[in-house]
């Protein structure tokens, strides 16, 4: 009597998996968390039945889940490297690759009990202990900060008071928390800390922000993924990512 | 491999080795010294208090990190007094991933030596206060030697959890390259970086340190 309860109980818990029609799973940069949670619920009402789910983290590390096989459907990169990465190594389709959304990567210091920051070359002061930056290997955010720093040559010169970050949001954080002087985010993100972090300056010469938005290989989704890379470039889509301060395309 | 192993960085274990004994030296110090309180003293709110100091052992690291960033993080009373006095913050230094280590590896030196000292003969410590032995002679003379092997085999596991702290560690010390950057975070590093040669030689080394030293201790242990 009981175990047939319990096999019923487990049973109705189950139910769920069976209703639910389709799942798309959307690899994106940590930098869209916002906007992307936001654009959920916009796409869904037009696919009855369709769940979207979304991985956020920094864009080498999804790309990494997926040489792995991770089963996602979709990733949208902070950065063209990652995606040209991925569709070298047949991981990604080619064809099915739209830029969606550009960004700029800014320097920020705490609001509160910062040190005089006002250029690049300012940070190689004493006063400035630590700086915050995500890891070149995986965050693109910091990759770029890493560009522009060797473009300014300053990078060997800061280095010893780099913090790195597993993501650009963790920049934000650390910044924030005034744990460290200073950080390079996105300016999309400096919005979402506005109130904790000011924005400095903005960073030059490095490769241009841009999002890539791309079908992964071993989906079996192929045909929803491509209606949400089709959904981005809607009117309510690009006015959402306008609202976080995203650039068109 | 050739190539991993000719750029083997030992940075990252020196740094292990070095945060993990310091770490257990802390919470040995710490762990005989509440140990003894909770076996031999009852007082008020005791088994709150030993609750609380076993917390580490239950609760996620991020929790504990966490709790270290909010007790001694710069905006902290305590963390803006000691910026503000001496220049100086645990945080993102190697300092901070001693502090988290030696608060999750306390419970297991605690509990052993709670344990052991309850297990030490009271009649041999009374017949030492006969002979005129101060209560710290005591301690020192009687009941420590008494406790040791249990003390001792709860600094080896503590010394065990220490060196594969990542959680915490990770949240108060961050991962500085030859600063901060433990072995468990120099392979979540080389993982997250696809750098799978350099996370595999990683690991081979941490495990041969960790069957190293637990050999060790079985084999100090069963020593009579």
């Amino acid at each position: 009597m009981f175990f047939t309860r319990l096999l019923g109980t487990v049973l109705v818990a189950m139910l769920p998996l069976l209703v639910t029609a389709q799942q798309l799973t959307v690899s994106a940069a940590a930098s869209l968390n916002n906007v992307f949670t936001e654009l959920a619920p916009k796409f869904e009402v037009g696919k009855p039945g369709v769940t979207l789910r979304f991985n956020f983290g920094p864009s080498g590390v999804l790309l990494q889940q997926v040489a792995q096989g991770a089963p996602v459907d979709l990733i949208a990169s902070a950065d063209q490297a990652t995606v040209t990465r991925g569709i070298e190594q047949k991981l990604l389709d080619a064809d099915s690759k739209r830029d969606f959304a550009r960004n700029t990567v800014v320097l920020v210091v705490p609001v509160q009990g910062a040190p005089d920051v006002k250029t690049l070359a300012d940070l190689a002061s004493p006063r400035v202990k630590r700086i915050a930056i995500g890891k070149a290997a995986t965050v693109p955010a910091g990759r770029y900060a890493k560009e522009a720093l060797d473009s300014a040559r300053l990078w060997s010169v800061l280095e010893p008071k780099f913090v790195f970050a597993d993501n650009v949001r963790q920049v934000l954080d650390y910044v924030a928390r005034g744990e460290v002087d200073a950080g390079f985010i996105y300016r999309t993100d400096a919005a979402l800390g506005a109130g904790k972090v000011k924005i400095v300056l903005t960073t030059q010469g490095h490769t241009p922000v841009s999002y890539p938005v791309v079908v992964v290989s071993e989906s079996r989704n192929k045909a929803l993924a491509r209606d949400f890379i089709a959904f981005l470039a809607t009117p309510p889509a690009l006015d959402v990512l306008a609202k976080y301060g995203f650039g068109k395309p | 491999m050739p190539d991993s192993l000719r750029n083997f960085d030992g940075s990252p274990l020196i740094l292990s080795l070095q945060v993990a004994s310091v770490a257990t030296l802390l919470a040995l110090v710490v762990g005989i010294a509440l140990g003894w309180l909770f076996a031999r003293r009852r007082f008020p709110g005791s088994t709150v208090l030993e609750a609380a100091c076993m917390l580490p052992l239950v609760l996620p690291p991020t929790v504990i990190g966490y709790g270290i960033l909010v007790l001694a993080g710069r905006r902290s009373t305590l963390g803006s007094w000691l910026r503000e006095h001496f220049d100086y913050t645990i945080i993102f230094s190697w300092h901070g991933a001693v502090v988290a280590s030696a608060v999750v590896a306390l419970p297991l030196v605690l509990k052993s030596a709670s344990a052991a000292f309850a297990g030490v003969d009271r009649t041999l410590e009374a017949a030492a206060c006969t002979l005129r032995q101060s209560p710290w002679s005591v301690f020192m003379r009687v009941t420590l030697p008494l406790a040791w092997r249990g003390i001792l085999a709860g600094t080896l596991l503590a010394f065990a959890r220490a060196m594969g702290e990542f959680g915490a560690s990770l949240m108060v010390a961050g991962s500085i390259p030859h600063q901060t950057q433990t072995l468990s975070m120099a392979i979540y590093d080389a993982v997250q970086a696809g750098q799978d040669d350099a996370a595999l030689l990683l690991v081979l080394v941490t495990s041969v340190i960790s069957i190293a030293v637990l050999v060790a201790s079985s084999r100090f242990l069963s020593l009579r």
